[in-house]
């Protein structure tokens, strides 16, 4: 190594890093490493006569790697960008919104336009008038995320705000809270120590809707990946059902079941109908530690409906062979089976609510937190110290907000959900269910909500923090359509770079990556609704996150573009209270158990510290006091409901969350009338090499694997899978470019026809970064980009609960003969 | 003095490309003279990534094989006529000299697993270098292999028999990719796939998984056999199949009819359902 090379840590959503720095440019990213290993104070586990210890190394997903080559991607902002065609004294031509080319302006003319804008639009119609919309996860870092800086500039001046809809975990949030209660943690349940828990006890792992090879535990690096060995190594055999051969299924998967798409909670229910028939369920469990199994028990027999829920019943609907299902009923009762899920591909369907209740339910027939019985990920559930143990703030907890002297209130109630956001500026006034993330209550989930509400404005100011709207929500030509309304009278982008929305703003301002910064963040750490989401990772590393080189061109932190609008709105010293991002970070040190530790000097030098495992660790497995002592369960009845006291209270039987889970044919599934039309059934799960949007066109050294896209005639194509079945039948051939349709919009996309993928359902990921219509700004325009969230319906998951619902989507395919 | 190589355990990868990139973040941009000049941003892989796609639905499988240049030790084809453009080092990283490759293409062109490419910038040959310059000033293991988050590739010194990589030969059975033996390469594979029968018996007339069942498998060519017994779903599956060779499946149960069929085996196959009759 050469004397002048410097070594930094960082961190970003994929895991930490060690960066080497020369001459001003970082020259090398690798998975942070441990300077002393083995003075780690570290954990292992004892099972089946083995001992499994975790390496003493960190992991880090493969987009984290790529991390130098977005730093530099020609989708970078340098400078500040006017749209060429904007006059904010004359004609603003809105409709020319998308479609405009930018020229570059002085960062004192894109400041006081932004403030000026900010001031007028405020005098003139009220803070209402201000809608603030930020993406989840473009950045990494307590001090910069959006609950932070962000969340604080936009609480000074008002605004209405945007409620975000749980997008990765919809039937989770929607189903969760009224079948187990957890809706503190939006639905879904810590996982404490079921990674012991399996290794010890389980025989058997069934995955619904899973691959932690993918997903990796949200923000885990792929820490995960050597349990997932582990319970290999002691001969645990792992069953996948998924209508697509998922990652982890296709190299450790010893069974593949494929459902067709929207018809899981059919197989649930004959599984359940197979337990109960064969009596091989937990009936003492059921009795004590569960309420309206008999009311349900009557319904999956048929004497509720006429319809007994056999194996035969849901072959016809699952395209899943009865016997299979038998077999699989059989397995899953005669063993100690673990159900492998979290959030997952189908709880992102039509009634996704009535199968994450399933999963639940039917694990509660096996005895739900028995020893190696539970629903668990395979990615979270390291033996790690809780926050209440070792506290460190997460990116939710609020930032510099939990450290500032005054923290602001939004003086605005007014608030717009977000998967209605094009409806509100289009054609309110609109009304929707629940505040988003009802992480107070269930109840909220039935609260009612308007916009625009009675003493407040419609919007007229955007600001965008990050771009990915158009890649990640559904139906995205909306979005298009209302960023071109006339009412919306000014748009501001504030990002590094170039990303689906961010052609749409009038002015961009460019902010630096998490690369060019300073930060403080423990690596996986949520916090707030999602408390010890650091049990993803092997061992808790907290980072500080150094500055590896100056901002690129005229880029500028996200503090500093802040500061500069506060100082023009005249709150300039209210906002920082005079901190620079150094003394804010070393205030959040001082919020942490670390500090006790170690000094910040210490902290800074070194650039990481890493939890020490507690010699005295008391080991609490998830729902286990449940499972012996009926404790730990905040349903009204305390129990595992079968009929939800919750939804009984707010809703009617006939109602599309019925009071115990059914199986509710898809709005937009393989019985619909529209299948006639559109004969293919779209799934579009959540990205292997990206997240949200934010990795993948801005590098090439993705773009090059061919799992996420592939270079065909000088561009790089996002792939839809295909069965060689429906290829046939349609003229497709491997690598050709295929246009996908619907009346919604269409994309051309590359076709990899694979056997991964059961006949009738084709699979292309979300979260396309690019988004490049060949008629740019025209609504429902041809895409190159990949962004099949331009084809997904934006009906809601059901009529009371508005969860998104992509995989409830039907498209046809036929080979693009254009351009040619 | 060391003799380095490496080791790619195919059962541990789960195709996740960190090494792929790792090796991108090295050499993209950096010179590393005199082993390497910098790698183009894009179309050089010099670890490479080969998938492959195994069987038919329902029963599909992935194969990931990391292919970096494989060092090989015994007359190395890209040395060969390169009048000592390319050169092995006394510890066996074999390197390509970035002065005095200048425009030979043939280099390029002389390599049996595709392990070679060319700048067009520079008009040389490149590839993997073991990561030369970090190994000489005393990292342990090169980028790809730090990277790897399942320890599926593994690095060090083949004399030392206490390295990891010593250990583990002797523990598996690795081999060289594509049964280049003759070349000596330096890097081997654990788990190197076989090809597979499989696929799923029924009982007819109650529509039953068939569990239980036995299920043999004679080459009717070299006259060998296997035997299994089929799992709770009836899935059965053979592995180390030879293409080209003429199979006999025969499938038995009590209280059923046997059932015999003939296979002209070609490749990785998943057969359609078999029913069994009841006697």
């Amino acid at each position: 190594m050469n004397s002048e090379e410097k070594v930094l840590t960082s961190c970003d959503n994929g895991g930490p890093m060690t960066l080497h720095v020369k001459d001003g440019r970082i020259i090398r990213i690798r998975p942070l490493i441990f300077e002393d290993p083995d003075s780690i104070q570290s954990w292992k586990i004892e099972a089946r006569g083995k001992i499994f210890e975790p390496p003493k190394r960190t992991t880090v997903a493969p987009f984290t790697l790529a991390g130098r080559c977005r730093l530099d991607s020609a989708d970078r902002i340098l400078t500040p960008l006017k749209r060429r065609d904007f006059n904010p004294k004359g004609n603003r031509n809105p409709e020319l919104r998308g479609r405009s080319e930018f020229i570059p302006i002085s960062w004192e003319e894109a400041l006081d336009l932004v403030a000026s804008e900010m001031i007028r639009i405020r005098n003139q119609y009220g803070p209402s008038a201000i809608y603030a919309m930020r993406s989840s996860h473009h950045m990494w870092g307590v001090f910069h995320y959006r609950f932070s800086l962000w969340e604080r500039f936009f609480n000074f001046i008002g605004h209405t705000e945007e409620w975000h809809n749980p997008d990765s975990w919809e039937g989770w949030h929607w189903g969760g809270p009224h079948t187990w209660g957890f809706w503190e943690r939006l639905g879904v349940s810590p996982q404490y120590e079921l990674l012991e828990d399996a290794l010890k006890h389980t025989e058997l792992i069934v995955h619904w809707s899973n691959d932690p090879d993918s997903t990796r535990g949200l923000y885990g690096g792929q820490e995960s990946a050597i349990w997932r060995l582990w319970l290999r190594e002691l001969g645990i055999k792992q069953i996948f059902i998924d209508p697509f051969c998922n990652y982890t299924a296709s190299i450790l998967g010893d069974k593949w079941i494929a459902p067709r798409p929207g018809t899981d909670t059919a197989l649930a229910l004959a599984i359940a109908y197979t337990w109960i028939e064969e009596e091989t369920y937990d009936q003492q469990y059921i009795e004590n530690r569960t309420t309206g199994f008999e009311a349900w028990k009557r319904y999956i027999q048929g004497k509720e409906d006429g319809i007994p829920k056999t194996p035969k019943w849901a072959e016809q609907i699952c395209d899943v062979p009865a016997r299979t299902i038998k077999a699989l009923a059989r397995e899953w009762a005669s063993k100690t089976t673990m159900l492998g899920s979290f959030w997952g591909g189908a709880c992102r369907q039509a009634y996704g609510h009535e199968w994450a209740r399933m999963m639940i339910l039917l694990q509660a027939m096996q005895g739900l937190g028995r020893p190696g019985v539970n629903i668990w990920s395979t990615a979270w559930g390291a033996p790690q110290p809780r926050d209440d143990e070792f506290f460190i703030p997460g990116y939710t907890s609020g930032g510099i907000n939990i450290v500032a002297k005054k923290v602001p209130i939004n003086p605005v109630k007014q608030a717009i959900y977000r998967l209605y956001f094009p409806e509100a500026v289009l054609s309110p006034p609109i009304h929707w269910h629940s505040v988003g993330f009802c992480g107070q209550s269930a109840e909220q989930q039935f609260e009612s909500y308007r916009y625009p509400t009675p003493g407040n404005s419609e919007i007229h100011l955007i600001h965008r923090y990050g771009g990915s709207n158009i890649g990640t929500m559904t139906e995205t030509n909306r979005w298009v359509k209302a960023y071109k309304s006339p009412k919306i009278e000014f748009v501001i982008a504030q990002t590094p770079w170039m990303e689906p929305e961010t052609r749409f703003a009038d002015i961009i301002l460019p902010a630096c990556t998490n690369l060019e910064r300073n930060d403080i963040a423990e690596w996986a750490n949520c916090s707030g609704y999602i408390p010890d989401s650091h049990n993803s990772t092997n061992h808790r590393v907290i980072v500080y996150q150094k500055r590896g080189m100056e901002p690129l061109g005229e880029s500028k932190t996200d503090y500093e573009i802040f500061i500069a609008l506060s100082e023009r709105l005249g709150f300039k010293e209210e906002y920082t209270e005079g901190n620079t991002e150094e003394q804010w970070i070393e205030k959040l040190f001082y919020k942490t158990a670390m500090a006790q530790h170690t000094s910040f000097r210490e902290f800074q030098e070194k650039g990481y510290f890493v939890v020490p495992h507690p010699k005295d660790y008391q080991k609490r497995p998830l729902l286990r006091d449940f499972y012996e002592r009926g404790e730990g369960i905040r349903t009204p009845s305390g129990k595992i409901e079968f009929v939800s006291n919750s939804l009984m209270r707010h809703m009617t039987p006939e109602e599309e969350r019925p009071l115990f889970p059914k199986y509710l044919p898809s709005w937009e599934g393989h019985q619909s009338e529209l299948v006639r039309k559109y004969p293919l059934q779209l799934i579009s799960p959540h990205p292997r090499f990206d997240f949200h949007t934010h990795n993948d066109a801005h590098a090439v050294w993705l773009a090059e694997i061919p799992g996420h896209r592939i270079l065909k005639n000088g561009r790089y194509w996002w792939p839809i899978k295909i069965h060689p079945q429906d290829a046939m039948e349609r003229g497709i051939q491997d690598m050709d470019i295929v246009e996908a349709f619907n009346d919604r919009g269409s994309v051309l996309l590359i076709a990899r026809v694979t056997e991964r993928i059961r006949p009738g359902v084709v699979h292309a990921y979300e979260s396309s970064g690019r988004y490049d219509p060949e008629d740019p700004g025209a609504p429902n325009s041809r895409d190159r980009g990949g962004c099949v969230n331009l084809l997904t319906p934006s009906k809601m998951m059901s009529k009371r609960a508005p969860g998104m619902a992509p995989n409830s989507c039907l498209i046809e395919i036929k080979k693009w003969e254009g351009g040619r | 003095m060391p003799q380095y190589g490496m080791i790619i355990d195919l059962t541990r990868c789960n195709g996740c490309y960190n090494c792929q990139i790792a090796c991108k973040d090295e050499f993209v941009g950096n010179d590393f003279l005199p082993y390497s000049k910098s790698q183009p941003l894009s179309g050089h892989f010099w670890m490479r990534i080969e998938e492959k796609e195994r069987g038919q639905f329902p029963r599909v499988v992935m194969t990931y094989f990391p292919i970096p240049c494989q060092h090989c030790q015994a007359h190395p084809p890209c040395m060969k006529n390169s009048n000592g453009a390319v050169y092995k080092r006394e510890d066996g990283i074999v390197l390509i000299d970035p002065e005095a490759s200048k425009e030979k293409r043939e280099i390029l062109y002389s390599c049996p697993f595709g392990a070679i490419f060319w700048n067009e910038v520079y008009h040389i040959p490149q590839k993997c270098t073991f990561c030369a310059h970090l190994l000489d000033s005393g990292w342990k293991e090169p980028r790809c292999v730090e990277a790897c988050p399942t320890q599926a590739i593994l690095f060090g010194d083949l004399d030392d028999p206490k390295s990891l990589i010593s250990k583990k030969i002797r523990n598996t059975e690795a081999n060289a990719l594509w049964k280049k033996d003759d070349l000596n390469p330096r890097v081997l594979y654990v788990g190197l796939p076989k090809f597979f029968l499989t696929g799923t018996i029924v009982l007819e007339e109650l529509d039953e998984c068939a569990k239980g069942a036995e299920v043999i498998l004679h080459n009717k060519i070299n006259g060998t056999s296997m035997e299994t017994k089929t799992d709770a779903f009836g899935d059965y599956q053979f592995d180390g199949l030879l293409p080209g060779h003429l199979y006999r499946l025969i499938v038995k149960l009590k209280g059923y009819h046997p059932y015999e069929m003939e296979i002209e085996f070609k490749g990785d196959t998943t057969l359609k359902e078999i029913y069994l009759i009841k006697e």
